[in-house]
C-alpha cells in the first residue's frame, strides 16, 4: 500500500519538503554531534539527561494514548470509533520511531546499543524499556497494516489479527508504566521517587495522545477529505478532558505532599520550577515561565474544551483547545519532570540546563521525522479510505 | 490437519510444558530455596551490631529492615574507606594533594567548562556530603573546612541495578568496577547515583590532558563513557594502597581495608571512633565511613 | 526482454563496478604487510600463527579476565619474564611502535581498532 505516499497534490510535496529540510539539518548536526561527543548538548555532570530524553518520555506517553482509540472500539465495541483506530495505531507507530531515535541520539556510545540486548541485565528498567518499546512498535505496525489491508480488500480481518490487537492494549499501558518506573525507582532523586509517577505518566498520555490525534483530524478533514465523524471526535474531547484533569490532580497532589509535609526533599524542585530558588543570592528560575505556561495552557484548555460552543460548533477552537493541552502536557513532562529530577543535585546544589542550537536542531528534526512518518502512513490511511468509499 | 493430529500435538505440547516447569518446581520445593541463587557463607563477626560493617550469611535478617539482594561475593572481601575530616581539618593542604595524585594518576581529564567536568574526588562544603545530617547551628570548625567526597562503593549500588549492560557491576572486592569497553553512554547510572560521584566524557578526554605529563602506565577514556572512583582496583589488585591514601602519607587521614576482615586496621577505626555515611537513608550501605 | 536495451548495459556496468578492486590491481593484492618484530625476545605470548589469528580473542579474554574477574596477576610468560595480562603495560612494552607494527596490518586490512582511544600507544 506504500504506493499511495507516493501521489499527492503539491501541498502534501511542500510540507514533506519542508520537514525534510528539517530533518536533513538534523542529520547534520548528529553527525557534528557523533563526532565530537555529546557536549555539544547543553546537558552538564548534574544534569545529564536533557531534551532528548525528555522528549522521549513524552512521546512514549503519546504513542501510549493510541490505546484510547483502540480499547473502546475492540473491546467496548464503540462503533464510532471505527474510522479512527488506525490513526491510533499509526500514530503509536511515528511516536515510538521517535522515542527509539531520540534514544540512539542521546547515547555516548551508539554503536554499542547492542549491548542492552548482547549482555542483558533483567534487573535494570532500560532493559524492561527495550523489549516493551520495541514490542510494542511491532505490534502496531502488525495490527495497523493488516487490519488497513483487510479493510482495502473490504474482507474483515483474520480472526489471528485480534490476539495481537488485545495484547496491544496492556503494551500500550506498560510502556509508559515501565518509562515511569525508570525514574521512580531512582533512589537518589526525591523528585521522581513517588509511587504517583506511573499514574501522572499514564493520565498524561491519554490526555496528550488523543489531543494530537483530534488536532491531526480537523486539520484532515480541511486537507484531506477525511471526516472522522462527529460523534468520535467529541468523545475523544470527553476523554482528553478527564485524562487532563486527572493529570493536574495527581500534579496538585505532589504539591501537597511536599508542602504540607514541609520536607525539604520534596519541595526543593518543585520550588526550582515553580517559583524559583535562591542559593546564596543567585535566582535560579530558568524554567519557571515553562511550567507557569503549563498551568496557563491547561487552563485555557480545560475551558475549550467544556465550554460547548468552543467544544461542538466550532472546530477551530477545539482544535487550539487539544493544542493547548498537548503544548501544556508537552511543558508539564517534557520540561518539568525530566529536567527537575536534576535539580538540585545529590549535593544540593542548583546547575542550570540551557540547551545548545546543534541539539535544539536535532530535537526539531527528529520531531519532523515523526511527522513524516505520520504523514505518510496517514496519506495511505486515507487513500485507502477514499478508496473503498469510491 | 485432521482432529485425531491436531489432537496428538496438543496433548504433546501440554506435557512438554509440564514436564519442563514441572522439574523447576519440584527442585524448588526439596530444596527449599531457588536454586541458583543459594547464598555464599559469610563469616559471620559476633561483634558486629546491625549498621555499618556487613557480614552476614544464610538468610539472617538484618534489624534495619532492607532487601538483601546483594550479589554474592567469591572471595567474601568487602573493601572501604574511612575519612578522618580532623586530619583534614589539621592539615588541609592534604585535599589539593589526595586530588591531584588521584587524577594525574587515572589520567582524568579538567575542562575549562564546568558542564564538561569529569571528577573522581573531590572536596566540597558539610552540607553538601551530609545532606541527611543537620547542619543547622553546626560548629564553626566542621562549617569552614571542606569534605572529601567520592564513590562509595555501596554494598547495594543503586547504579549496577539500573545499568543494562552490567557494565559497571561490582567485583569479587566489594568495588563497584566500571568497564568501558560495554559502557553505552546512556547515562542511567549517573540518575541512579544518589551521591552524584559519577561523570560523564562528553567529549575526548585527551583534549583535557596534557599528553606529555600523563601517567602512561594507565589507560585514559573514550568520549561518551561514565566513569568514576575505582578504589584504584589496579593498585589494590597488586596489594597496594590506592592512590589518595597513599597521597595521605603517615597522617592517617585515610583508611583504606577490608570490611570484612574482624582484625583489619580499618574495622579497628569503625570500633574506636564514631563516624557518619552519606545518604544512609537510601538504603545503599555505603563502603565509605567518615570521621567527623 | 523489455527495456533490454537499457537493462543489460546497466547490468555489465554494475558487475564492472562491483569487481573494480580486483581487476583495477591486476589481481595483485598489494604488498604484504611487514610488521617490524622486536628486537629483545624471539616469541611472544602465543605462537606467531596463533597470535596473527587469535590476538584480538586474547586481547578480549585479557579484557574480562583482568577487569571482571580482577585476575591481576603476573602469569604471562614471555621469555624468561613474567607480565601481567595487559595490553599496554605488556605488549607494547615490546612492540614499541604502533606505527610500525600494529598499523601496518591494520590499514592494510583496513581495520581501525578503537583500543587506541583509551589505551595510550608508546610515545614515537
Amino acid at each position: 500500500m506504500f504506493e499511495k505516499a507516493l501521489k499527492g497534490n503539491k501541498y502534501y510535496w511542500m510540507w514533506l519538503a519542508f520537514l525534510g529540510t528539517f530533518m536533513a539539518i538534523a542529520a547534520i548536526c548528529y553527525l557534528r554531534q557523533f563526532n565530537y561527543g555529546l557536549g555539544l548538548t547543553g546537558m552538564s555532570r548534574d544534569v545529564s539527561w536533557g531534551l532528548y530524553i525528555s522528549q522521549f518520555t513524552f512521546l512514549v506517553g503519546v504513542a501510549a494514548g493510541g490505546v484510547m482509540l483502540v480499547l473502546p472500539y475492540y473491546i467496548h465495541d464503540y462503533k464510532a470509533f471505527g474510522r479512527i483506530t488506525i490513526l491510533g495505531e499509526f500514530l503509536a507507530i511515528a511516536a515510538l520511531l521517535m522515542c527509539l531515535t531520540f534514544i540512539v541520539v542521546d547515547l555516548g556510545q551508539p554503536m554499542r546499543m547492542l549491548n542492552v540486548i548482547f549482555h542483558a541485565q533483567p534487573r535494570s528498567m532500560l532493559f524492561y524499556d527495550m523489549i516493551v518499546l520495541n514490542g510494542y512498535l511491532f505490534l502496531n505496525i502488525l495490527c495497523g497494516w493488516v487490519i488497513l489491508t483487510a479493510e482495502r480488500k473490504e474482507v474483515p480481518p483474520p480472526r489471528w489479527i485480534y490476539f495481537f490487537v488485545y495484547l496491544s492494549i496492556p503494551f500500550a499501558v506498560s510502556i509508559h508504566t515501565v518509562t515511569a518506573m525508570l525514574y521512580c525507582g531512582l533512589p537518589g532523586r526525591h523528585f521522581w521517587l513517588s509511587a504517583i509517577v506511573a499514574p501522572r505518566f499514564l493520565a498524561s498520555a491519554f490526555a496528550a495522545g488523543p489531543a494530537l490525534i483530534v488536532v491531526v483530524a480537523l486539520i484532515l478533514k480541511r486537507v484531506a477529505n477525511f471526516d472522522a465523524g462527529k460523534k468520535a471526535i467529541d468523545k475523544l474531547a470527553t476523554i482528553i478532558l478527564y485524562a487532563a484533569l486527572v493529570n493536574v490532580f495527581f500534579v496538585g497532589l505532589e504539591f501537597f505532599v511536599a508542602y504540607y509535609s514541609n520536607i525539604p526533599g520534596h519541595k526543593h524542585t518543585l520550588d526550582y520550577l515553580f517559583f524559583g530558588v535562591n542559593h546564596h543570592g543567585h535566582v535560579y528560575d530558568n524554567l519557571v515561565p515553562f511550567m507557569r505556561a503549563f498551568l496557563a495552557l491547561f487552563a485555557v484548555g480545560v475551558a475549550l474544551l467544556s465550554i460547548p460552543y468552543t467544544r461542538r460548533k466550532s472546530d477551530f477552537w477545539l482544535g487550539a483547545g487539544c493544542l493547548a493541552i498537548f503544548i501544556s502536557f508537552w511543558l508539564d513532562k517534557g520540561i518539568g519532570f525530566v529536567l527537575g529530577g536534576f535539580v538540585p543535585n545529590p549535593l544540593n546544589e542548583i546547575v542550570e540546563y540551557y540547551p545548545t542550537a546543534n541539539e535544539i536542531f536535532i530535537v526539531l528534526g527528529i520531531w519532523a521525522m515523526g511527522f513524516f512518518i505520520l504523514t505518510v502512513l496517514y496519506k495511505i490511511a486515507i487513500s485507502v479510505e477514499h478508496e473503498i468509499e469510491a | 490437519m485432521d482432529k485425531k493430529r491436531r489432537d496428538f500435538l496438543k496433548i504433546a505440547g501440554a506435557t512438554t510444558l509440564a514436564g519442563l516447569g514441572g522439574s523447576v518446581v519440584v527442585e524448588r520445593l526439596v530444596t527449599g530455596e531457588a536454586p541458583a541463587t543459594a547464598r555464599a557463607a559469610h563469616e559471620v563477626d559476633p561483634a558486629v551490631g546491625h549498621g555499618h560493617a556487613r557480614a552476614e550469611a544464610g538468610h539472617e535478617p538484618v534489624p534495619h529492615g532492607g532487601g538483601h539482594g546483594h550479589e554474592i561475593r567469591k572471595t567474601g572481601k568487602r573493601l572501604g574507606m574511612v575519612i578522618d575530616l580532623r586530619q583534614f581539618q589539621k592539615h588541609p593542604e592534604l585535599i589539593e594533594k589526595v586530588v591531584h595524585a588521584c587524577h594525574a594518576e587515572h589520567n582524568v581529564p579538567s575542562f575549562p567548562n564546568k558542564k564538561d567536568e569529569v571528577k573522581w574526588i573531590w572536596p566540597t562544603e558539610y552540607a553538601k556530603a551530609f545532606t541527611e545530617h543537620s547542619d543547622y547551628y553546626r560548629n564553626s570548625v566542621i562549617l569552614e573546612n571542606e569534605v572529601l567526597v567520592l564513590c562509595n562503593h555501596c554494598d547495594e549500588p543503586p547504579c549496577v541495578k539500573a545499568c543494562p549492560t552490567r557494565a559497571t557491576f561490582k567485583n569479587k572486592d566489594g568495588i563497584v568496577a566500571m568497564d568501558y569497553h560495554r559502557c553505552i553512554g546512556c547515562r542511567f547510572c549517573m540518575a541512579a547515583c544518589p551521591y552524584g560521584s559519577r561523570s560523564f566524557n562528553w567529549r575526548d578526554p585527551r583534549a583535557g590532558l596534557d599528553m606529555n605529563h600523563i601517567n602512561r602506565r594507565f589507560p585514559t577514556r573514550m568520549r561518551g563513557v561514565v566513569e568514576k572512583c575505582n578504589f584504584c582496583a589496579e593498585r589494590v589488585g597488586l596489594g597496594k594502597q590506592p592512590k589518595c591514601v597513599e597521597a595521605c602519607g603517615t597522617s592517617k587521614a585515610m583508611v583504606f581495608g577490608d570490611l570484612n576482615d574482624p582484625d583489619s586496621e580499618i574495622r579497628k577505626v569503625l570500633k574506636d571512633n564514631f563516624t557518619l555515611q552519606r545518604k544512609p537513608s537510601a538504603g545503599t550501605h555505603p563502603s565509605v565511613f567518615y570521621i567527623v | 526482454m523489455y527495456d533490454g536495451g537499457k537493462i543489460i548495459p546497466g547490468l555489465i556496468i554494475f558487475v564492472l563496478l562491483v569487481t573494480f578492486p580486483i581487476w583495477y590491481n591486476k589481481g595483485n593484492a598489494g604488498p604484504v604487510p611487514q610488521p617490524e618484530l622486536p628486537k629483545q625476545y624471539d616469541k611472544c605470548v602465543l605462537p606467531a600463527e596463533d597470535m596473527l589469528a587469535e590476538h584480538m580473542q586474547l586481547l578480549n579474554q585479557w579484557r574480562d579476565t583482568v577487569l571482571r574477574t580482577g585476575d591481576r596477576s603476573f602469569d604471562v610468560t614471555i621469555g624468561e619474564k613474567k607480565y601481567q595480562k595487559s595490553l599496554m603495560n605488556t605488549c607494547m612494552q615490546c612492540h614499541t611502535s604502533k606505527k610500525k607494527f600494529c598499523d601496518t596490518c591494520h590499514a592494510y586490512a583496513s581495520v581501525t581498532p578503537y583500543c587506541w582511544d583509551c589505551h595510550l600507544a608508546p610515545v614515537e
